[in-house]
């Protein structure tokens, strides 16, 4: 057996994993020049996005990959991994929803997703009924009408390279850390939003209608760009459960908002966590950052994190225009074996900066959970503020939640508050609920609700009540 | 430094009649400093302050061979009067005098001829600096059921004949079944730009309590660092008061092991700077088994240039269900200039816990400063009022009514 073989033979074990057979184009296994160079030329790149690839390669070849982070995961061999395959043909996927793992179903009906939705999300074919490329259309419309730039960013780089060149890696810059190094050099795909001035975005904007949303492969790359006085909300992920087929997932989010801009970008994460016993999962290594660049901006993050084995993220604000307003809205949920160690920075550089962090961790069966954030107030950040609060619940005693969190405070004008609780949820609490006819799932599902409605309510109205169903879900099979 | 070390190390080999196992103890320590040298910023816990750059700026080249042989006069004048206390002192690192004439002899033992264990402290390079080069030790022994009629007070004193840039010493308590032992660090320092680097290594048995504060208080140019462990049994309480504010770095490390249940870490802190002082307190209160408790309460007035970090760490063990554990921590910024880093850190594996931390930092309320103003006080003895208001929160907590009151003299806090 040559050696590919064997490694096939070894990911053999990862359901969801490399196994699949991929017949289209693909790049040759490895991380070289000449694999970059290839991605580069099949998407038809300008010679100055392979220079910038190029460059955050070399940076990344002097990088070493980090270890400090609470959950461990065996070495990744970056040389053996493809970092470009074309998207899937028809006749590869599954023809109808009874190839599905019934568990996958069964997820689907408690979530209440529609049948036509269900076959979308796994890339079979729709019928006519539900057309989601006359659906996206109808979208496109609208968006153009207020000259709303909403793609993938391969068509940007395409289309308004002017824009892109101006504002990729502003914020994720190519000197960035290990994975967002790796992530500049090989991205493949991602969203690209650009608001023009004075403009509100008149609907939620989420790749979920973005055609060829699927299939962005591991590294995505998106930017976000509100300009003046303009406002957009995004969504990224759904609740549906997604499964993927590549195992580390490493991608970069870049928003910028200029003066007056308000950009609110929510996250709904449900991948493959792994089994019961911790096998397989997804890594979802990701670095999200915005930067509020203009005066009187305000970027905020939600975000539900249920899925992944491994959750490593911390979505981030620099806080660089005066009266600008970070915030940060968090509730990650851990069962069996998943680990999550996920939290966010907050730095002020700006006067009358302030910056408010709400994050809820419930962790349950034998997971880990970790909240780690930074909250810096610069000299020069006259007058912030920050509150912090972040709050666990433990469910078992084999799991494990751990609060780290970072002050920084160099400003005698700032005012940091930063509080943090962990408990569990109390036989009291259950006992009512019980008395009043719920079963103890049920009751838990209330409960946790409870604990997690601030995060909840910022949510995105029809987002929020399948978020709760999530919650519940997640937990299943926690309360013995 | 690798030369000088060397040197010095073989000197300390040659001069002290060590034993082999000793010798291999400290061979072995010495290695391990050698490798890594003085914590620098890489290192997560040295993260806000960065050791091995205040050495460079504010010692230089550093010598480490410290010379027992010669006897230092012992002032008189600092000690503290108001306080009747038996003593240990240290003058320039070397030990001058013993002194435990209000206590009964058969009570309390002290030996000076402590084989080394053969485990070897794994904890950081300043702790294997302290085991290769510190001269012998000493282990104090409160028997059981004995109560010390008073106080111990260990004067750290230095005077300007100090030959040496670095200070090690080491210090090991035992406190029996139910004894108690009340033990104020007092530093006084007249020598200018060293190092000291202390051990003190405590072991509670069951129902022992021991109070412990440590007082900086005179202005200096020294730099410091304090490693506490404290190993505690059944029902023991262990209470830490530190008192930061003279010596232009000091490092506090406390490190509570709560192995017996039912017993319960009290650490309190203040931190007041002044100009380029860099103080910090790091403890980490390991809750290994049930019902255990600990409380942390630290503040800190920052003037002009000065920087205060806090890091305290609550780690709650699978077994240590129903753990009560909390933490505070408040800082006053009263300049532009000043700064405030602080990690309250929880690391939770039992479910049935009680935990929580706090942390505020921000200047002096400008209403309540218009509140005292607007009832005739001036802008100045507004501002001195809140803070010691502030501070005495702290102070209030400790549980001896008589030292209480010295460190509420000894600050000049009102009541």
């Amino acid at each position: 057996m040559d050696t590919r073989e064997k490694d096939i033979e070894k990911l053999k074990d990862y359901k969801y994993g490399f196994t699949t057979n991929i017949e289209n184009i693909k790049a040759p296994k490895g991380l070289n020049e000449d694999v970059i160079k290839f991605i580069s030329n099949i998407k038809k790149e300008p010679k100055w996005m392979l220079e910038f690839r190029l460059k955050a390669f070399e940076r990344f070849k002097l990088l070493k990959e980090p270890n400090w982070q609470k959950p461990k995961y065996p070495k990744i061999d970056y040389q053996n991994l493809y970092y470009y395959s074309a998207p899937k043909s028809l006749k590869d996927k599954p023809k109808s929803l009874d190839e599905l793992d019934p568990k996958l179903l069964e997820t689907y009906k408690k979530l209440g997703i529609p049948l036509q939705e269900q076959a979308r999300l796994n890339g079979i074919a729709v019928d006519a009924v539900f057309d989601s490329v006359s659906v996206a259309t109808t979208f496109k419309g609208e968006l153009t009408k207020h000259g709303i730039i909403f793609c993938s960013m391969s068509e940007a780089i395409q289309k308004h390279p002017d824009l892109v060149k101006k504002y990729l890696g502003t914020v994720i810059p190519t000197t960035d850390h290990f994975f967002a190094t790796l992530n500049s050099a090989v991205f493949t795909d991602g969203s690209f939003v650009y608001i023009p001035e004075g403009v509100k975005c008149p609907m939620e904007l989420s790749t979920y209608f973005r055609i060829n949303a699927s299939e962005t492969g591991q590294f995505e790359r998106t930017l976000i760009i509100a300009d003046k006085g303009s406002y957009v909300s995004y969504l990224e992920g759904c609740t549906a459960p997604m499964r993927d087929e590549n195992q580390l997932h490493a991608a970069n989010v870049e928003l910028i908002a200029l003066d007056d801009a308000e950009i609110k970008y929510s996250t709904v994460q449900n991948w493959y966590p792994g089994d019961e016993n911790g096998k397989g999962g997804i890594y979802n290594f990701v670095t999200k950052r915005g930067l509020c660049k203009g005066k009187n901006s305000k970027i905020s993050w939600t975000q539900v994190e249920t899925g992944s084995a491994i959750t490593w993220k911390y979505p981030s604000c620099i806080l660089k225009g005066d009266n600008s307003i970070g915030e940060f809205y968090s509730i990650a949920i851990t069962n069996n074996h998943q680990k999550a160690d996920t939290g966010t920075k907050m730095i002020h550089l700006g006067k009358n900066t302030k910056s408010k962090i709400i994050s809820k961790g419930i962790s349950a069966g034998f997971s880990d959970m970790t909240y780690r954030g930074l909250v810096d107030i610069n000299s020069k950040a006259k007058n912030s503020s920050n509150y912090t609060q972040c709050d666990s619940l433990l469910m078992g005693n084999k799991c494990g939640a751990h609060t780290v969190p970072y002050i920084k405070n160099k400003n005698f004008d700032s005012h940091i508050a930063h509080e943090a609780t962990t408990s569990k949820i109390s036989e009291d609490q259950l006992h009512y609920c019980q008395q009043r006819g719920l079963n103890s799932e049920e009751a838990v599902g209330l409960i946790v609700n409870g604990f997690c409605k601030e995060v909840l309510q910022q949510l995105p109205m029809e987002f929020a009540v399948e978020a709760q169903k999530l919650v519940g879900i997640s937990l299943e099979g926690s309360v013995g | 430094m690798k030369e000088q070390l060397k040197i010095d190390f073989e000197k300390i080999l040659k001069k002290t009649e060590l034993s082999k196992k000793n010798i291999s103890f400290k061979k072995d320590h010495f290695n391990k400093f050698c490798d890594s040298g003085f914590p620098s910023k890489k290192l997560e816990n040295w993260k806000f302050l960065d050791l091995n750059q205040i050495i460079k700026k504010n010692i230089g080249e550093i010598s480490f061979n410290n010379d027992y042989s010669i006897t230092n006069k012992i002032d008189t004048s600092v000690f503290i009067d108001c306080l009747e206390h038996n003593k240990i002192i240290f003058i320039n690192g070397r030990i001058e005098k013993i002194d435990f004439h209000y206590e009964d002899k058969n009570k309390i033992e002290i030996h000076d001829d402590i084989e080394v264990e053969n485990k070897s402290e794994n904890i950081n390079s300043l702790i294997d600096l302290n085991n290769a080069f510190s001269n012998k030790y000493y282990k104090i022994l409160v028997k059981k059921d004995y109560t010390p009629k008073k106080p111990l007070i260990i004067y750290h004193l230095t005077n300007e004949k100090m030959k040496t840039k670095i200070i090690n010493l080491r210090l090991d308590f035992e406190l029996e079944q139910s004894s108690s032992l009340k033990l104020i660090d007092f530093f006084d320092d007249t020598s200018d730009k060293n190092f000291t680097n202390i051990f003190y290594k405590f072991d509670l048995k069951q129902d022992s309590i021991l109070k412990n504060y440590k007082i900086d208080k005179s202005l200096n140019k020294n730099l410091k660092y304090f490693y506490n462990n404290i190993d505690q049994e059944k029902n023991s309480i262990s209470e830490t008061f530190v008192l930061s504010a003279g010596s232009n770095y000091f490092k506090n490390e406390i490190n509570c092991n709560l192995k017996g249940e039912y017993s319960s870490a009290f650490i309190n802190g203040i931190f007041s700077l002044k100009e380029n002082q860099q103080h910090e307190i790091r403890s980490t209160i390991n809750h290994l088994v049930e019902n255990t408790k600990s409380y942390q309460l630290i503040k800190s007035v920052l003037g002009k240039n000065a920087k205060a970090a806090y890091q305290g760490r609550i780690y709650v063990d699978s077994k240590a269900q129903k753990t009560d554990g909390y933490q505070l921590s408040k800082a006053i910024l009263l300049d532009g200039t000043s700064e405030f880093n602080a990690k309250p850190e929880l690391e939770i594996y039992a479910d049935d816990v009680k935990c929580s931390h706090g942390s505020a930092s921000g200047s002096l309320d400008e209403n309540s400063i218009f509140y005292l103003m607007s009832r005739g006080l001036s802008y100045k003895q507004s501002k001195e009022l809140l803070i010691n208001g502030f501070m005495l929160d702290v102070v209030e907590k400790i549980t001896d009514a008589e030292i209480k009151n010295l460190i509420k003299n000894m600050i000049g806090l009102k009541e």
